[in-house]
């Protein structure tokens, strides 16, 4: 596992290694997930290698807009999951409102919206996993995900990611 | 060294956190190593994060200054 041997600058040596930064997401609000994918884009315009990996509410960041499910239950799940588009702030939602709410102020102030730092996330190369232990749960196969996402993973890959990370979040 | 030629300029006014820096940090890849890029914005925001991006990335802050709303600074490309 030779990873973290890139070779040292010219300069002092004080970049010499490239930092890695985990995210966690936890988390499938729109606030959250803005906070989410800012960071990782930030972190990757950076120089940091920067790894997401996506569990439970937070895989409707990965979602393809369609209904998910294959047993009763799961297709009922499936009728409340969003997609990015779709998820509400964590506070003041107001069923949906909110949601209309805050991407018309973010609009007003010209923030990129969640889709567009998903992408920009994606084109940095930030690596956007999804915890394979939460799509048997909800019942969300690969192909329910967009293509954006390198891979299928569980808690010992996060882990051992997060391991030779300088940071990792949880969000 | 003085000889600051720009070999690039970006408009950033109106664009918010994070995207000033990504937008630097592709710039910075299509520019060679000694030359630099001037930039314009308008998100007080970058006042502290394109010296902090700096700092991170390695690359020189050639300087930075705000005049009212306008934030004018220029990076030299380091390696």
């Amino acid at each position: 596992m030779a990873v973290q041997a890139a070779p040292a600058v010219a300069d002092g040596g004080a970049t010499a290694t490239t930092d890695k930064l985990t995210i966690i997401v936890f988390s499938g609000e729109m606030d959250r997930l803005v906070a989410a994918f800012n960071i990782a884009t930030g972190a990757a315009a950076s120089g940091m290698d920067v790894t997401m990996f996506f569990t439970f509410w937070g895989l409707q960041a990965l979602k393809k807009p369609i209904r998910t499910g294959t047993s009763l239950m799961g297709r009922m799940l499936g009728w409340f999951l969003r997609d990015l588009e779709g998820v509400g702030p964590s506070r003041m939602n107001f069923g949906g409102a909110g949601r209309w709410m805050f991407k018309a102020m973010m609009r007003r102030k010209r923030i990129t919206p969640l889709s567009e730092l998903r992408q920009l996330a994606a084109d940095l190369g930030v690596r956007m996993l999804a915890c394979q232990m939460s799509m048997d749960v909800m019942e969300i196969r690969r192909e329910d995900l967009i293509d954006a996402v390198s891979g299928v993973a569980g808690v010992a890959a996060m882990l051992e990611v997060a391991g030779q990370s300088k940071a990792t979040l949880f969000i | 060294m003085d000889a600051v030629q720009t070999a690039k300029t970006l408009d950033l006014k109106g664009l918010l956190c994070p995207i000033p820096v990504v937008k630097m940090a592709q710039a910075i890849k299509t520019v060679a190593v000694g030359e630099v890029i001037e930039a314009v914005a308008t998100d007080p925001g970058v006042m502290a994060d394109i010296p902090a991006w700096c700092r991170t990335t390695g690359h020189e802050l050639v300087r930075i200054s705000r005049d009212d709303k306008v934030i004018t600074f220029a990076v030299r490309r380091v390696k």
